[in-house]
């Protein structure tokens, strides 16, 4: 691979691929959680709403009790994405060294 | 309900409290989002590339949120209203395989040479002149654009919440700064992420219940057929022999015109979704990227276009010319008539959601280019990395005071920004032509990038604008942008190989990882089938499945 890199570096694309080793992004949070909370929270709030449902509401959605429904679905997917989560937590960064497919710096 | 919706004057949503309660929720958690991912930035590249560490799901789904605004939500229900079927074109033959290609060959280049920007690319590929006219065009486009969303979302607000306009306006930019002056592109893919989410949860009720009311999808169908649309509103590709179609359009147009060159002209060189693919992990994320945004592009037409059709043929009187009836309300209108409080606040929640998912594309876009490619490149070089930081936080501010200013004066001049919208999309099928053309033939000069470039926008432009002055008649404004784009991707082929002729070619070392054929650093066979040992991570399986999943889409409908 390295032969094939003799395209004369970029000054300021290499300087870009320097800062990425410096990168912070490693400590960025997890967005499953973000997902995951909001979902739960929508779905808790909205399933209960739907529990109480009016008849006149339930007319209005064509008799479907939409919100219980939605409450749930909303629910469902927000678990997914924490049990997700809780599985398969988020890689720990491993070491620039491991990094193959970076260019060879000089 | 129906009876009070009118009373308070048309098109009136009746949100309670919980329904303010859930667009608050939503509200804090995308400021949240913002300021949480502050801790994960440290350099300029966290900034504006979210230092190249999202895996392919994140960054797949925020490339297919940052399309996913708000215009072009009601757009495409308003379009599903008025011409039916024909409308999914725009998704499965105007979208799915621009993203497959973007993913499989052209994704190699873009990831592999480490640009951070799509006119970076250009200046390594071409010279600077090419670099900085593409660099210029985008960010202004960029800012108007986000202007138009602006407004727009001003608009719906207005209508639907009776919001007065500029209460939505500062509102609405206000969230997005914050978030992104904060958190940089990290927050706003986050953020298109959480909302891809929130517009679905918003747009499969209206469906769910549509679909209900008219008796299930045979019913739509029935319903349809039976209604002013007819039996033609059911079919994609019958009668495109001529132009005696819902559309107006001939297959060669949309074949040609809507497939080709304006869908790889957007999907595969604007920069404000290849920012989404050139932030992810490795280039096999990377390429994966656009491929599985494929996937939830190729069903959102049934949460446009079936609601569109549903509204169609549910609500007389739609189609109006003006007032609460147009097209444009399909969805809105269906949200009042058959969402009570709570899934309604969801709805609300992911139309707002749409345009600011729009907005900050827009925006992040913006900033990166402005930052990279203007204020580093031509006004002040080899500062530190802090420095480049600072000015991308103050491009974000001033782009988004920028974007305020035109969504005010689209107030006033509405048809205005619809055609400077129209204008700058026509810059993307020459650009489209400039880098297909320098990316399989390494003979192409420096000069030809240059001239083929502002060759070919010219002459769309200037065909747009005779189109304007009536010089030169088209049935349609759709019509017209199938023309102005093929003949600007002729232009522009054409000019590049006549002055590649003319010109000498740029050396083949400096051209390595930029031009097929010429490997570099990782556009190097073995380096991109690395990581892609396992099949359901390679982008070629995955594209081909994406693209006869779209040939299949369209069966019932032919």
């Amino acid at each position: 691979m390295t032969d094939d890199n003799n395209r004369p570096a970029d000054e300021m694309v290499g300087e870009g691929a320097d800062l990425e080793r410096v990168s912070a992004a490693a400590r960025l949070f997890d967005v499953r959680r973000v997902i995951g909370g909001l979902f739960v929270v929508y779905g808790l709030i909205v399933a209960v709403v739907g529990l109480f449902d009016s008849q006149a509401e339930i007319d209005k959605a064509q008799g479907v009790r939409i919100n219980l429904w939605m409450g749930l679905a909303m629910l469902a997917l927000g678990a997914f994405f924490l049990v997700w989560q809780w599985l398969r937590p988020p890689e720990v960064p491993s070491a620039p060294a491991e990094d193959d497919d970076r260019p060879p710096m000089h | 309900m129906e009876v009070l919706a009118a009373e308070a004057g048309g098109l009136r949503l009746q949100l309670n409290v919980l329904d303010y309660v859930l667009l608050t929720l939503y509200f804090v958690t995308v400021l949240g989002v913002g300021f949480a991912a502050r801790r994960a930035i440290k350099t300029s590249v966290d900034f504006f590339l979210s230092g190249r560490s999202m895996p392919a799901w994140v960054t797949g789904l925020a490339f297919v949120s940052a399309n996913l605004g708000a215009l072009e939500i009601i757009g495409m229900a308003a379009n599903g209203a008025q011409y039916g079927m024909m409308t999914v074109h725009y998704y499965w033959i105007g979208a799915v395989p621009a993203m497959v290609f973007l993913g499989i060959v052209m994704m190699p280049f873009y990831y592999g040479s480490k640009v951070r920007s799509v006119p970076e690319f250009l200046r390594l590929r071409f010279n600077r002149p090419t670099h900085l006219f593409n660099a210029v065009t985008f960010a202004v486009a960029q800012v108007l654009i986000a202007g138009v969303n602006l407004y727009a979302l001003a608009l719906v607000l207005d209508a639907l919440l009776g919001w007065p306009l500029w209460v939505s306006i500062v509102i609405g930019a206000a969230i997005v700064l914050i978030y992104i002056s904060i958190g940089g592109l990290s927050s706003a893919i986050y953020n298109e992420v959480l909302q891809f989410f929130v517009i679905l949860a918003g747009l499969i009720p209206i469906t769910v219940i549509g679909l209900v009311k008219v008796g299930g999808i045979d019913g739509l169908w029935a319903a349809v057929r039976s209604s002013e649309l007819g039996e033609k509103a059911l079919h994609t590709w019958r009668d495109t022999g001529g132009t005696d179609n819902p559309l107006g359009a001939h297959w060669f147009g949309l074949v040609f015109g809507l497939g080709f060159v304006l869908s790889f002209g957007y999907w595969t060189t604007n920069f404000a979704e290849v920012q989404r693919a050139l932030s992810a992990k490795d280039m096999s994320a990377a390429r994966r990227t656009p491929i599985i945004g494929a996937f939830p592009k190729l069903f959102i037409p049934a949460v446009t276009v079936i609601p569109g059709l549903i509204a169609a043929v549910t609500i007389s009187g739609l189609g109006a010319e003006e007032g609460d009836y147009i097209y444009n309300n399909a969805i809105p209108l269906l949200m009042d008539a058959l969402l009570p409080n709570g899934v309604l606040g969801i709805a609300v929640t992911g139309l707002v959601a749409s345009f600011m998912a729009g907005m900050a594309a827009n925006v992040s876009g913006f900033n990166t280019v402005f930052t990279y490619d203007i204020w580093q490149t031509y006004v002040k070089k080899h500062m530190p990395d802090a420095y480049y930081l600072r000015v991308g936080r103050i491009a974000t501010v001033g782009g988004i005071v920028a974007g305020i200013g035109t969504a005010f004066i689209a107030a006033g001049f509405n048809n205005i920004m619809n055609y400077i919208q129209a204008l700058f999309s026509m810059f993307n099928a020459p650009l489209f032509a400039t880098f297909i053309v320098g990316m399989f033939w390494k003979r192409m000069s420096a000069a030809a990038g240059f001239w083929s470039l502002i060759s070919g926008t010219v002459a769309s432009v200037a065909l747009y604008l005779l189109y304007l002055a009536d010089i030169v008649p088209f049935n349609s404004d759709l019509e017209e942008s199938f023309w102005g784009a093929g003949l600007a991707f002729v232009t522009a082929v054409v000019v590049a190989v006549i002055v590649s002729m003319v010109t000498p070619p740029k050396r083949e070392d400096d051209l390595r990882g930029l031009v097929y054929g010429l490997s570099g650093t990782t556009a190097h066979g073995t380096a991109v089938m690395e990581a892609d040992e396992v099949w359901w991570r390679s982008p070629v399986i995955l594209g081909s499945i994406a693209l006869v999943l779209s040939v299949l889409l369209y069966l019932p409908f032919l």
